[in-house]
């Protein structure tokens, strides 16, 4: 455990290291030095829109989120608990899942226009597929032999889903979830970027457009320390589900 | 599984008759959408008569079969090395997950300040976007190698090269099939945003052009493409995936 303390320092300090290295190959049209990005970032954050932007930004991603993991657990389990319609739809549901939602910009701001529901719908439709996905391959992964004792105890649809299902296929669905939060958040600031007039990924498109490097780089570290933080806050869940079935 | 193949395509071609039914009846106007025959004949007319459109398209397609090749060798070196070092890899863990949170493309307009307006900026574009998916799905991979195949390479005295060739290598195959698969894609969103963003050429770029300019039959028609020409590669993969996966895990229940 202490051990895994002096890696990450080490780690850390080996990233600042090559930003910095990176930044005297580069130049400043290119990359902003790690100091200067965090007093870019603390200038920004301390800026009077800045927290408006934010708020948006966390608005639109709490509805894509709700809308992405309840339809994609719906959808995925419905899917997944018959074989049929695994067989069916699933390869249909991993094509749309493939193909880069990017491209559909366009047809989302002629759909919704400019605002609140595009992002939302852009950030639901890529949190959307994959935890559909992972809820349809999380029980379909259950080994055969747990259905089969489920069967010879007479279990009722109720008490199947109950009591072998769901513990079963609970560590590949929170996986899903996990990847599905991280998706739509990427979804949100896309939508911010292409679809929006306010929100942090408005604020990225914004900076690109003038070249601003210094506002870049400070709302992508913004953006991936939040990612990264949420994502191991989810992880520890992950790992408590996932020890807890072995 | 031909049965289940030929209701999926009552299901697409469904999809398919009700949107065109939908657009034709003016349930959703024409500027929002064409109907999916007018999409179609787009394409068509674009691909028969548009000076731009092989070129361009060709050279989206060559960035991401680049950017593809680009992800896929050096993310399964990386995975490799990455795997050898158990501690290394527990303290990158946590950045390979939320490296997809990001939207990496921000870093797009830097990418042209060291490598210019052009194919290579696109091409390490979609590269940077690939290769994490290909790194984390190696280590997935080289995990779920069996243990006790390792041992039945001691027993038979396979060398170190041996055992990585014939063992691990077809052992790791299946999960390796799903990183190539999702290489792919992030490639693709790579250079398609890339191309949105700034470039000289591109149906990325010929997709905002039609955008800007309220043609909506022939942004369709070029949407349609890219979703043609992803979904075909998708499906290849995916067939070829769920034969190792059968081979190697049996059929499921």
């Amino acid at each position: 455990m202490k051990h895994r303390w002096t890696d990450y320092a080490i780690l850390v300090s080996a990233i600042l290291l090559l930003w910095q290295v990176a930044y005297y190959f580069a130049g400043p049209e290119a990359i902003t030095p790690p100091l200067a990005t965090v007093e870019r970032l603390g200038v920004l954050m301390g800026g009077a829109r800045f927290w408006d932007h934010a708020r948006a930004s966390g608005i639109a991603f709490v509805y894509a989120v709700a809308l992405a993991l309840v339809g994609g657990l719906v959808l995925g389990i419905a899917i997944g608990a018959s074989r049929t319609a695994h067989q069916i739809l699933t390869p249909i549901l991993s094509t749309l899942y493939s193909i880069p939602k990017i491209m559909l910009y366009p047809v989302i701001l002629l759909v919704f226009g400019l605002g609140l529901s595009a992002k939302v719908a852009f950030g639901a439709m890529h949190g959307f597929f994959p935890v559909a996905l992972f809820a349809i391959g999380a029980i379909r992964n259950i080994p055969p032999v747990l259905m089969r004792t489920a069967r010879v105890m007479r279990l009722s649809r109720v008490d199947l889903v109950r009591t072998v299902l769901l513990p079963a296929a609970l560590p590949e669905i929170v996986t899903g979830l996990r990847i599905g939060f991280s998706t739509t958040f990427l979804g949100t600031l896309m939508g911010e970027m292409f679809a929006s007039s306010e929100g942090l990924g408005f604020m990225m498109i914004r900076a690109m457009d003038i070249h601003n490097v210094p506002d870049i780089m400070a709302l992508t570290l913004l953006a991936f320390l939040v990612a990264t933080a949420a994502n191991a806050l989810i992880l520890a869940v992950e790992r408590r589900v996932h020890s807890h079935g072995t | 599984m031909k049965h289940s193949a030929l209701w999926r395509l009552v299901i697409v071609a469904g999809a398919v008759l009700a949107l065109e039914i939908a657009c034709r009846s003016g349930l959703v106007d024409r500027v929002t959408m064409v109907p999916p025959s007018e999409m179609a004949a787009a394409l068509v007319r674009m691909s028969l008569s548009a000076p731009w459109f092989w070129p361009d398209a060709g050279s989206t397609f060559r960035n991401i079969a680049v950017a593809t090749a680009l992800s896929i060798i050096p993310g399964f070196l990386v995975g490799l090395v990455i795997h050898a070092l158990p501690r290394l890899r527990t303290v990158l863990n946590p950045v390979l997950l939320s490296y997809y949170s990001v939207p990496t493309f921000v870093f797009y307009p830097l990418l042209i300040v060291i490598f210019g307006i052009g194919q290579t900026s696109l091409i390490v574009m979609g590269a940077m976007f690939g290769i994490v998916a290909m790194i984390s799905a190696t280590l997935v991979a080289i995990d779920r190698i069996p243990r006790v195949y390792g041992k039945v390479a001691r027993i038979a005295r396979l060398s170190h090269w041996q055992t990585a060739l014939r063992i691990q290598l077809p052992a790791a195959t299946p999960h390796l099939i799903t990183g190539i698969k999702l290489a792919v894609a992030y490639s693709v969103i790579g250079v398609i945003a890339g191309e949105f963003i700034i470039s000289t050429a591109g149906l990325g770029r010929r997709l905002t052009l039609s955008y800007n300019g309220f043609d909506t039959a022939n942004m369709y028609g070029l949407i349609l493409l890219i979703f043609i020409a992803v979904a075909i590669v998708n499906i290849v993969l995916q067939r070829w995936e769920a034969r190792i996966y059968d081979r190697w895990y049996g059929r499921r229940w």
